[in-house]
Order: C-alpha cells, then structure tokens, then sequence
C-alpha cells in the first residue's frame, strides 16, 4: 500500500504569478503571445513571444524575380499593403539608378496617403475597441470600405494590390477615379474625422485609459528604435517624409504633428492629425494629377525594366520579346547593395537589398518598424495593469505579418 | 496681475467641473451615435446586393476561347514561368493538326495568391481572372482547377470577360 501525503498547495509568495496573453486572445491583434509575470493585477514583466506568423519572406524572395517579388511585400503589413510595395520598389529602384516617371510618383503617393489613412482607420477601430468603444470601429471600418473600393478600381484587388511596380506603377488610374477620391477625401477630413475625434477626444472614458498609460521619453523612443507615430508621440519631430524626402514629398506641403507627453493618448492625437495631413496630401496630388501630369506615361519607357503595352506587345515582335524576357527572365538589377526606407503607416519601414547581379536578389533584410516597437512592450507594461496592456499593444499598432515575416 | 491670473485659473477649474459633471464629453458621443442611427444605411443584404465590381477585379480565374471556338492558350508558360506561388501547372504536345496546344493546365486555386500577374503575362489574353469570387469549396480537392474547368468558366462568363477586357484595354 502506498504511503499518501497529503502536502498542501501554497502559494508561493515570492513568485510572481505567469499568464499566458495570446496568441488567441482578440485583442492580442493577431498571434501575438505575451507572458507575462503578474504580481497581483499589476504587470512586472512582459515577454512577447513572436514567430507564429513566420513565413519566411525574405528567404523566399531570393528565389523570386524581383517582379515576383512584389506581392509577398503586401502581406507583410497587411492594413497598409500599398507602403510595402512603395519600399520594394524604391530599394530595387536605387540599385538600378532610374528615376521613375512624375505621374507614377504622385499616383505612389496619392496611393501611399490613401493607404495611411486605410491603416489608422484600422487602428483608431481596433484600440478603441480593445479600451470598450464600439462605435468607432463601426465607423472607421465603414470607411476604410472606401479605401478598398479604390484600391479594388486601380489594381484589382480589394487588399493585396500588387500595383506598384519597379519603374513605375502598374496601369494609369481609371477614368473618373481622381473625382471619386476627391469627394471622399473631402467628406473624410470635414465630416469623419471631425466625428470620430468627437467621440474619442474628450471622452472621459477614453481619456482614463490612455492619458499616462505606456509613457515613452524621448530618450527611450530614440533608444529603442522607435519610429513613426510612436517616435513622434514623445516630441521627437522625425519623419522620413520630411527628413529625407522620398519621391515627390519634397514638393507637396504637409505638416507633422508632435506629440508632448509620449502616453497613448498623445500617440492618438498624432495618428488621427497624420491622417488629417494624408487628406491635405491627397488634395495636393489630386490636383497635379490632374492638372500638371495628365495624360503623361505612368511607368518608365525603358522595356528592360518594365514590360511595353499589350497592344504595343501584340503588334510588335521587339516589344513580344520584351514582354516575355520580363515576364520569364526578369530583369537583372547591377551588383550593389542599398537601403531603401520610407514612413509606412507604422513608421520606418526599410529593405536592405543586395543583389551581386542577376535577376534575383541575393539577399533582402526587411526593416519592420512594428518589432522595434513590439521589443518596447516590457518597460511600457511595466507597472500597469492587466487591462492597459491592451492599450499599449494598440497603441503600438503592431501587425504581425510584417514583425513575423 | 496675479491675483487675475488665479481667478481665470479659478474659473477654468469651476468650467472643467461643470462640464465634467454636465457629463458634457459623453452626451456628445452620444449625440454622434444618435444622428448615425438615422443616417443612410451602408449595409448591404450580401447575398442579394453586392457592390459594384472594378473591371479589373482579380477572382476566379477563366480559360478563354476565340469567338470561332478555337482555344487560346498556345502553352507558352508564361504564366506557368511568372507565378510566384508556382500555382500553375502546365504540359503540352503537339495537336494532330500540328498545332500546339495544353494538355493539362492546372491551376491549384489554394496556393494562387491572386496578384494576377498570369493575366498580365498572358500574350495572347487566354488565361484572365475574372469577376466571380464566390467559389468557396468544402474539400482541397475542387479547388485544385483543370484545364475542363476553366475552359467551362470561360464558356460561361465569356460576355463578361471581354467586355472587361474592352473597357480596360486603354490601360493595359
């Protein structure tokens, strides 16, 4: 017979109690799995565990043109499709030294701000949501609707575009699409935003939930290698828009809010500002489409690099060969290697390319600005409760296709 | 001067309170709501009402024909060549009439990823992505597309396909 010893459970008390957050749970955005170590209903540490949306991207895109490259960009950061594609092409774009046509450029823009405001729609829904406010996801996702039908009108898909191109973009706007734009845009500034700021601004719910909660100085953004609305949130004035203007940015007029105390609040107010300049860009870019570059080539005439028009293909046996060395082969991009960044939605989102010649590149290190901020997750937990860590996870606004890759 | 500076200090605070109490911040939330509650509708009864399709859409994918019945696939594989999921399959010979045709053309509808570059690829406008997107299946199995089963969705939406193909062609 078994000797029994009845040995009672103890809590242990100088261990922290562990919890796992995730990677199910709805407000985790995705499979994020946090542990973390609770002493009581405060949070001592936060230990985001990452890697279950890991595709392997970048391995796969050395076995991939660099045009097949492309779509496997817009599932990175899958609510702001477009802004990866742009940083592809802009990488594979410096390597070969063109310049790109300035239609192309204002329609990459136009579409880059479109797909801005497409991602803070998403995410002004989802972290007002996660604090408890369910009108204004109905609202922006209502709206981010919009941002699709255009998307859906000039390339096809409602999500994964695959429209831009190295050289350009893939075909011209559709007739009658830069009116359509306008008028959203329009409503979008005088008569969304003024609405969801007006539910969130000065809620006192919302203002309890995120005024003070995950602060980040200055000093620590900068450490950490935070970038975007996450940078900007603490007063660091920095956008790569302004700081080292990409492809027509230096001629348009926009501003860049700053926030002041670096809480998720501040975050919030930049976020929803940045979209209201993305509307003052897209107006600007309508304008020239329309008026200075009308009618002029949307991608670059050099058939190496971008395939000729099919009735050009169809008529004429130079531009078939083109058309089919580009669709098989490819095009071969010169031995190099370059850093290419631009301000994604989510902050600085970079490729670092290197090629050794040949129509395939031979490395690609993708820049997420989401796992910079995600390593930020301990010291912004730290302290808070159990419920603010929804808040700091939406306030970092993190995707996981683009931190899992 | 500084005794004004502490009223207006003072009367802001009173202001704060008031408004705090008059529970001011939420009712107009709630307004905001409510004036929603009688706007338009944006719903759509999906199955009945859909929105209006691009003539670029990318859905499900179609084999076309020419208009005296000939197929238009000539098996050149470009769209086998430029499918970054490797979601084609393609084998052809030589038809008894010399003329080169597919034997097999396969499309494993789970691995495409829809970017459409087939289409854009294809010379002679045979292979398209069409407009249907409601081709949900129960086993892997159907969605693995043959050759019969895209020729028959060409068949089928052949009007359609070329009037996209016509009101986009300016573009392409």
């Amino acid at each position: 017979m078994m000797q029994t010893t009845a040995t009672v459970m103890q809590p242990a008390a100088d261990q922290p109690f562990t919890l796992n957050f995730g990677p199910q749970h709805p407000s985790a955005h995705g499979v994020l799995r946090l542990v973390l170590e609770m002493d009581g209903e405060v949070v001592t540490k936060a230990d985001p565990h990452i890697g279950l949306l890991h595709r392997g991207t970048e391995k796969l895109i050395e076995h991939k043109t660099y045009v097949q490259a492309l779509p496997y960009f817009d599932r990175l950061d899958y609510v702001s499709m477009m802004c990866q594609e742009h940083v592809w092409c802009l990488a594979v774009e410096k390597l070969l030294e063109i310049e790109i046509p300035k239609r192309a450029q204002y329609i990459r823009v136009l579409f880059s701000e479109v797909t801005r405001i497409a991602n803070h729609l998403l995410w002004v829904g989802c972290h007002a949501l996660d604090v408890g406010a369910m009108a204004v996801f109905l609202y922006a996702f209502k709206e981010r609707e919009f941002t699709f039908d255009f998307y859906e009108e000039v390339s096809g898909a409602r999500m994964h575009a695959n429209y831009f191109r190295p050289g350009g973009v893939n075909r011209d706007l559709p007739e009658g699409l830069t009116a359509k734009i306008r008028e959203w845009n329009r409503n979008f500034r005088t008569s969304v935003l003024p609405m969801l700021e007006g539910l969130l601004d000065g809620n006192r719910i919302w203002k309890q939930r995120t005024v003070g909660i995950g602060v980040v100085t200055p000093e620590q953004a900068q450490d950490w290698g935070f970038t975007g609305a996450m940078l900007r949130g603490s007063g660091v004035p920095w956008d790569l828009r302004k700081s080292q203007p990409y492809e027509c940015y230096g001629e348009l007029q926009f501003d860049v809010p700053v926030g002041k105390n670096g809480d998720s609040y501040d975050r919030y107010l930049c976020r929803m500002e940045e979209m209201r300049q993305s509307t003052l860009l897209i107006e600007q870019c309508l304008d020239k489409l329309e008026g200075e570059f009308a009618g002029q080539a949307c991608k670059i005439q050099n058939f190496k690099i971008s395939p000729p028009k099919r009735n050009e293909m169809k008529a004429d046996m130079e531009a078939l060969i083109h058309h089919f060395k580009y669709f098989t082969e490819g095009f071969h991009v010169p031995e190099g290697e370059c850093y290419a960044a631009i301000e994604a939605p989510k902050g600085e989102m970079g490729v670092y390319l290197v090629s050794v010649g040949g129509n395939k590149p031979w490395r690609v290190k993708i820049r997420a600005p989401g796992y910079a901020h995600l390593q930020g997750l301990d010291f912004m937990a730290k302290g808070h409760l159990l419920a603010d860590v929804t808040t700091i996870i939406g306030t970092q606004d993190v995707v996981f296709g683009e931190i899992d890759r | 001067m500084e005794i004004w500076y502490g009223v207006g200090n003072k009367m802001k605070n009173l202001l704060r309170h008031l408004k705090q109490f008059l529970l001011l911040d939420m009712l107009q939330g709630f307004g905001i709501t409510l004036a929603n509650l009688f706007r338009k509708k944006y719903t759509l009864m999906y199955p009945y009402e859909t929105t209006p399709i691009s003539p670029r859409f990318r859905g499900e994918h179609a084999l076309r024909r020419y208009p005296n019945g000939e197929e238009r696939c000539i098996a050149c594989k470009l769209c086998e060549a430029v499918c970054p999921a490797q979601a084609i399959t393609i084998e052809a010979e030589p038809r008894s009439d010399g003329s080169r045709r597919t034997t097999r053309y396969d499309i494993d509808m789970v691995k495409c990823i829809y970017c459409g570059l087939c289409e854009e690829a294809c010379p002679v406008d045979a292979i398209v992505e069409g407009p249907n997107m409601e081709f949900a299946a129960e086993d892997r199995k159907t969605l693995v597309y043959t050759k019969a089963k895209l020729l028959a969705n060409g068949e089928r939406l052949e009007p359609t396909l070329a009037e996209r193909l016509k009101k986009d062609g300016g573009y392409r």
